[in-house]
């Protein structure tokens, strides 16, 4: 493979490394405070406010059905609102923010549902405040299931990345589209499937190993 | 006369009733006409879970609340600590009533009302130290008074080796231990065991107990014992509560409730700590029709302070019977022997019937419960 050739795949990896990164950083600054109020605010909860917890889980589940490509493109004029652009990698970043929060939402949801209610509880005849139980039981007992949360987020957005290349979002899919398909290079396509497959193995053991340091259930001496 | 004196105690006492009346003027916590009821919710049918609660439990005092499951125990528990509201009546804890307080000085109030609980509830991510730490760092307390105060903590309770030790660690007493010293963190005044020793074995339980029992001692801290389990009161409470579907049916000193229990629930549990069921090889032995030449078999019910100590050697002498003593358990509640006396009595229904009056005589209540050979 020629230098330009592999030029071009380093430079892809960079754009798919800063659009991911990017968007998993604010799709968790938005979805992790969402996935603790989704889990906090039925009826009877810490947060109670049912209502508004409907409404939230009706837009978050209206988000999560729309296929990507097709938010991706019927969101192009608030893209160009946010990013003054709709086109390059970080336009992209948007759509991709907007896809993985409410997916991060619902991940940090059901792991701050596992958390013992009885600890809750505990914390409450502490007279601890609905603040300081999130803070001081909530996120630091769930954090390896966030954790691996955000793991699966960072390793869906390595796939979701792949089809901003329709509105010139760059990064590794689009490469792979470009010169492995549309101009039959084979060896492209392989590159960018094997570097691809190099990072999410990457990631997730990177996750995996985080997870099970912070996790002092298991441990034992 | 001697005998009739030493055999007098075995007589009831006066109906306790009034010793943990709401009235009571030193009360650390004082339940004032509480009923709960939990409404219909989505098909599920309103539980009246609690009524008509009056009682009040002493200053420094070790008091039992025992019932059954669903009789109101945790519901009672979660009134007390301000975790929910009564549907009437108020709950008064150390002065305040906590019922009527929301919001911030709820939570300040809560800081003085301890509890430990039956699964410890520990956080799984911190340490021994800083579990113990939590209620500290709620309160707002300076990082170096927190540290100070946890390694008293610690010590007190009997783990400072354990300071730096995960839960996942620690057997079932040292995580309970943690809970004492969390509970304890910020010098409460009454500390609520909610069934703190049900997931225990019994030796690590009875270890427990007695540093409850210590921490009453030298702190003076008042404990309010939440169990289904009759031996925790009877190790450790001076009061007890019985609780019935969610009625209190008895109330009063241990001694008196359990020497002369008058409610069902409280003659069930009774016999669960002393064992109402005869040696297997006697019970097999038993018929319902005399035999020539053999024993009519007769219970007799022991209760009081040294009552049943000569009661056999009385009983021979002064019928000139050579009573058999064919099983007996005798226990002490609370200084009080609680327990009952299986006794074979010759010499045919005349004898019989003459012993059956004596120990009515002496208010040892008797029964018969048939005859061997």
């Amino acid at each position: 493979m020629s230098p330009e050739l592999i030029n071009l795949i380093v430079q892809a990896t960079f754009e798919s490394l800063y659009m991911v990164g990017i968007a998993a950083l604010l799709g968790t600054a938005f979805g992790l405070p969402l996935g603790v109020f989704l889990a906090t605010s039925r009826k009877g909860e810490l947060f109670a406010a049912p209502v508004i917890n409907r409404v939230l889980g009706a837009i978050v589940n209206a988000t999560r059905s729309t296929p990507f490509i097709i938010l991706v493109v019927a969101i192009i004029p608030f893209t160009r609102l946010v990013a003054g652009t709709s086109i390059g990698s970080t336009a992209a970043i948007v759509p991709l923010t907007i896809a993985s929060a409410p997916f991060i939402a619902r991940l940090v949801e059901a792991a701050i549902r596992e958390v013992d209610g009885g600890l809750i509880e505990t914390a409450s005849s502490f007279g601890a405040s609905p603040i300081q139980i999130v803070f001081k039981v909530l996120i630091p007992e769930a954090l390896p299931g966030l954790l691996l949360a955000l793991t699966l987020a960072v390793v869906s957005l390595l796939g979701y990345s792949a089809m901003v290349g329709a509105v010139g979002g760059g990064g590794l899919g689009d490469l792979g589209i470009r010169y492995g398909y549309q101009r039959f290079m084979p060896e492209m396509m392989l590159a960018v499937v094997i570097v691809l497959i190099a990072l999410v193995q990457l990631v997730q053991s990177a996750g995996d190993y985080l997870a099970r340091r912070v996790n002092r259930r298991l441990r034992h001496r | 006369m001697n005998a009739h004196q030493s055999l007098a105690v075995g007589q009831p006492i006066a109906p306790p009733a009034a010793i943990l009346s709401a009235a009571e003027p030193d009360a650390m916590v004082r339940l004032e006409g509480i009923s709960k009821i939990y409404p219909a919710y989505r098909g599920k049918p309103g539980v009246n879970a609690l009524q008509d609660i009056d009682f009040a439990i002493p200053r420094g005092s070790i008091t039992g609340v025992i019932g059954r499951s669903g009789a109101g125990k945790s519901s009672l528990v979660r009134l007390i600590n301000g975790l929910e509201k009564p549907t009437t009546g108020r709950v008064i804890v150390d002065g305040r009533d906590i019922s009527a307080l929301a919001g911030r000085e709820l939570r300040l109030a809560q800081r003085s009302i301890g509890m430990i609980f039956q699964h410890f509830n520990l956080l799984s991510s911190r340490t021994a130290a800083d579990n113990i730490a939590l209620p500290l760092e709620i309160a707002g307390w300076a990082k170096a008074d927190i540290k100070a105060r946890v390694a008293e903590l610690l010590a007190l309770v009997g783990i400072a080796d354990k300071h730096d030790r995960y839960p996942s660690e620690l057997s079932g007493g040292q995580k309970q231990r943690v809970g004492i010293a969390r509970a304890l963190a910020t010098r409460p005044s009454v500390l609520l065991s909610d069934e703190a020793t049900s997931a225990l074995d019994p030796q690590t339980t009875r270890a427990i107990l007695d540093l409850l029992a210590n921490i009453n001692r030298e702190l003076g801290v008042t404990i309010v014992l939440i169990t289904h389990e009759m031996s925790v009161v009877r190790q450790l409470a001076r009061e007890v509560v019985v609780l019935d579907a969610g009625h209190v049916v008895e109330s009063g000193h241990v001694a008196d409730i359990f020497t002369h229990p008058r409610h069902a629930i409280t003659q069930s549990f009774l016999a669960e700590a002393i064992g109402d069921s005869l040696p297997v090889s006697l019970a097999s032995r038993i018929v319902s029709e005399p035999a020539a030449g053999g024993q009519a078999v007769i219970r007799v019910q022991v209760r009081g302070a040294g009552a049943g100590d000569t009661l056999v050697a009385r009983l021979a002498r002064e019928l000139g019977l050579d009573v058999a003593l064919l099983s007996a358990r005798i226990d002490e509640i609370g200084g009080q022997h609680v327990g009952s006396l299986v006794l074979g009595i010759p010499g045919g229904e005349d004898a019989v019937t003459r012993t059956l009056a004596w120990l009515s005589q002496y208010q040892f209540p008797a029964e018969r419960l048939g005859y061997v050979a």
